[in-house]
């Protein structure tokens, strides 16, 4: 193997942040947020297929500060994700890359982000608060 | 055509590979958008998220079906996310090799156990 700390090309802390870096670094934060989400996800189905004490217990631990605000967390990281990566997808047809262009659906997904989150809250919310 | 010598083949090293993980991971999302959207307004429209409500809602055979593709692209799409992510920050030969096999055998756990879930729901006794 080669010798270990070889020069590497200058990374993220060397250029200034701009709405759109920022946004694209979003993006896989929230999708690494919504892979401990899955975990969340798989164990509600299983606690679902154990049957009603297995259900009750999860959803109690659900509903616990720490829990409202985990799911709190994971609404607005899929909404944020599922917004963000409309946009990456449109990206990857080559279209919208020129920088006005970018700087609009940036603005656009961080509002209908918002927008689709607090919908979903005020959803769950209006459904008895259990989550 | 490969450009790659028989040794980097062998050891999956080289940037090859790549093209196949982003084209997977947009099959992925195209599936997810859909599929994730349903999921969200399904839920939400239940009258509430009680054991009886969703254990019904999840016998039904469409819902199953939805459910069951839904969560295995969920799983396989967090999971090349999640390689990227380890492949571009961390380091080390080993330590590189660990995170990357621990990550699939951990998605591969938990997409496993939501199907045999959903799939224990959707076959279970008929109610």
């Amino acid at each position: 193997m080669a010798a270990r700390s070889r020069p590497l090309s200058p990374h993220l802390q060397v250029y200034r942040p701009t709405h759109t870096m920022v946004l694209s670094i979003l993006h896989r934060v929230t999708g690494l947020v919504l892979a401990l989400g899955l975990l969340v996800f798989a164990a509600w189905l299983l606690a679902l297929a154990a049957g009603p004490a297995a259900y009750a217990e999860l959803t109690g631990l659900l509903a616990s500060p720490v829990g409202r605000l985990l799911l709190t967390g994971f609404v607005f990281a899929y909404c944020y994700h599922f917004t963000s990566g409309i946009r990456h997808l449109v990206f990857d047809t080559g279209r919208g890359l020129e920088r006005r262009a970018a700087r609009r659906s940036a603005l656009i997904v961080v509002v209908v982000s918002i927008v689709l989150a607090a919908l979903s809250l005020w959803a769950m919310l209006r459904a008895g608060g259990t989550p | 055509m490969t450009l790659k010598s028989p040794l980097g083949r062998v050891l999956g090293l080289g940037a090859a590979g790549g093209v196949q993980h982003w084209w997977l991971q947009r099959v992925g999302a195209v599936a997810l958008a859909p599929l994730g959207a349903w999921f969200a307004i399904a839920l939400l429209s239940l009258p509430d998220r009680s054991y009886a409500a969703v254990h019904a809602w999840l016998a039904q055979p469409l819902h199953a079906v939805l459910m069951l593709l839904l969560a295995p692209i969920a799983v396989h799409h967090a999971w090349i996310g999640v390689s990227i992510v380890l492949e571009d920050y961390v380091h080390g030969r080993v330590t590189k090799s660990v995170a990357l096999l621990l990550a699939q055998l951990l998605h591969l756990l938990i997409g496993v156990a939501a199907v045999f879930a959903i799939l224990k729901v959707a076959l279970g006794s008929a109610q």
